[in-house]
Parts: structure tokens; sequence; C-alpha cells
């Protein structure tokens, strides 16, 4: 049953990107705005389709007002430290009228060029489509340094203000602390 | 059996054999009429048994320590029975469950509201010492911040384990000192 949706949602999605063919067939031709699918298939049971991040917006919406995606998931990174786009942010959206869900992966690089390394990695924000997108793009700036275009408001909203770095960056120390309290010297409960 | 017997001498029965009690005349009055003991051995006896906890619960320990107030263990027998829900009202800090390096001004905070004399339990092992998070998030053991006098570990401990950890409490309180007058003011 969900096979033969994810078939149909995969004819049209095609249709509707106007690509030519299933892009697996042909990884040579190079991916361009009128050809942004990277990739398409169906991992654990779920659509993935990943993009170009020039295509997001415009898939988003499309996926929102001609396939009935209502729902905004989630949004969160992956980070591949030795590859060259480092980050993979990866959306879920869900359909209730259809009951699936499809997930959108976008490569982003974390920094245009390698003598800056100011330059942030950054990808359009999808608030203007999904209101609740903006509390969850600032769950991902606080945890991977992801950078929205447009979202107004990336204050931190797990971590607190003063937190260097990223935590779930691969480069980050796992067990480094930045305590709010500074920490008493140890003493025995004994002794009081 | 735990902590000290009662450490009050009722001088109007006979002594036993052999102890030499006072020169007490038994069955004037059924009633006491004085009594000898020390002045922290009374204090102690008597914190002991109305200890007001706050709870300051995080994380998922408090299924346990709802399990541990509710009528099946019953904290109440302990005297530790009404949460108060003001860490002014209380002398005994629960800290249930894990507490961020966000949420550590605020326990410090609640801390340092309470008068003395106060107590600390830390309920479950997040709470005694980070537990398995050992990362950027958690506080390894809030006894970095305050002092901890009683540690209940545990993911999350049985409610026996708190039911002991708070005889111990009453044992550490009965068994301290208590001055009216303390350095601090």
């Amino acid at each position: 049953m969900t096979a033969t949706v994810f078939t149909q949602l995969e004819q049209s999605l095609l249709q509707s990107l106007q690509v030519p063919a299933p892009p697996d067939a042909d990884e040579a031709l190079p991916l361009s705005p009128e050809r942004p699918v990277r990739s398409l298939g169906v991992q654990h049971g779920i659509l993935v389709l990943e993009l170009l991040p020039e295509a997001l917006v415009r898939v988003a919406r499309g996926l929102r007002d001609d396939f009935g995606f209502d729902l905004f998931l989630d949004v969160t990174a992956v980070d591949w430290p030795d590859r060259t786009p480092r980050f993979d942010v990866v959306y879920h959206f869900y359909s209730t009228t259809h009951h699936v869900r499809i997930r959108l992966k976008v490569r982003v690089h974390q920094a245009a060029d390698a003598t800056a390394p100011d330059v942030r990695p950054e990808v359009e924000t999808l608030t203007g489509l999904y209101g609740s997108a903006g509390y969850m793009e600032r769950e991902c700036h606080d945890m991977y340094g992801i950078v929205f275009r447009g979202n107004a408001d990336l204050r931190p909203i797990l971590l607190y203000e003063g937190f260097v770095g990223h935590p779930l960056r691969k480069d980050y120390p796992k067990q480094q602390e930045q305590p709010l309290v500074p920490y008493r010297p140890p003493q025995s409960a004994l002794v009081r | 059996m735990y902590g000290k017997q009662l450490p009050i001498v009722d001088v109007t029965r006979p002594a036993p054999a052999g102890a030499s009690a006072g020169s007490a005349t038994p069955g004037k009055h059924a009633t006491f009429e004085y009594l000898t003991t020390r002045k922290d051995e009374l204090v102690g006896w008597a914190r002991k048994f109305s200890l007001f906890p706050y709870p300051f619960v995080t994380a998922c320990c408090a299924m346990e320590f709802m399990a541990v107030s509710a009528s099946n263990y019953d904290t109440d027998r302990f005297g530790a029975a009404l949460p108060r829900f003001s860490p002014r009202q209380a002398d005994l800090l629960m800290v249930v469950g894990t507490v961020t390096q966000k949420q550590a001004p605020i326990l410090l905070k609640v801390y340092e509201q309470m008068c003395e004399p106060k107590w600390v339990m830390a309920f479950g092992v997040c709470a005694t010492s980070g537990g398995f998070y050992q990362n950027y998030a958690s506080l390894p053991g809030i006894d970095r911040i305050i002092p901890v006098d009683i540690y209940v570990p545990g993911c999350p401990p049985r409610p026996e384990m708190v039911i002991d950890g708070i005889m111990r409490l009453q044992e550490k309180i009965a068994n301290g000192r208590h001055p009216i007058i303390n350095d601090r003011f």
C-alpha cells in the first residue's frame, strides 16, 4: 500500500520537478537549478530526496502546496568532517492527509573560501513556509552552527549565551564542559 | 532499628538494676517531672523527624519520587511527608534527576534561598555524579556547586534505597551538632 503511494508520489514529483529521467541512472549529468535532484529513493519506508540548496525552498513549497505535506516535522544536520560539502541539512515533512513522510537532504559547505574561516555554512530558511521551522532552525543553529538565511531570530534555544562552539559537530571535544557556575573544590559528604 | 534511642530519661520510673540514673522516687505522678538530655541530641531528635523536603525535580527520577511519596512507600512515616513548594519553607533539598549546566544557576539560587539548617539529598545517579552523561550539557554531580549530605545512586533508585537514604540522613542529623547560634550569625 505504502509502496504504491511512494511510486505515485515519486512519479508526480519527477514530473513536477521536470526531471527527465531517474537521476540515479545518469549520475554523470551535472546538477543544475533545472535539474536539482541528486538522488531519489526509499529508505526505511521514507521517500528521500537529495537536492541542490538552491532548489530547497521551491521544492518545499511544491511539497506543501501540491502534495499536502502540511506538517514540518524536523530539521537537523549531519556532520561529515572529511567530506567537502561538510554538512547535510536534513528536513522531514509529514502529510496529515496521506499519512506519509518525506525527507529532504541538502549538502552545505562549511565555508565558501578556505582562506576565510569565518564564512558560515548557510542555507535558506523555511520560516516563510512553516512557522514551526523557526524553533527547530534555532536548535540546529545551536548544535551545528548552520546559519539559516532569513531567520531573524537565531538566539540560543537549548544552549546558553556565551557558549563557545557547536557541540554536535564532530570536532567539538566530547567531554568539554562550559559551566555557568564555578565548581567548588571536592569535599567529603561526611564532613559538613 | 537505626540511630540512637530517644535520649530522654524518665526519672519517675525506677532505674533498672545496675544503672544509677538519679535518685528518683517512683510513682508520685504519672507524668515526667524533669528531663535530662544534651542540647544537641534533643534538637537533633526534633529535627530529624520534621524534615520538610523541597523536591527539585528535573527528570525521569520524578516517577520514582512519586512512588516513594505515595502510599505504598510513604515517606510520611519518617516525618518527611509534606513537600514544600517554596525553598524558603524547606530544610531538605531533594535534587531529583539530571541537572544541566544551563540549570545550575537555578539550583544554586534555590539552595541559597533555603534557611539554615538545611540538608541536600542527591536523588539518582545523575544528581550524584552525572551518571552516564559526560558531555557539554550536563552537570557532573550537583556536589560541584552545592554541598550534598546524602547520595542515593541508581537509575532510578528503588524506593527502598530512597527510604534508606532518608533514614541515614536522619541518623546523620541526630548525631550531628546543632549550634543554636552558629558561626554564620
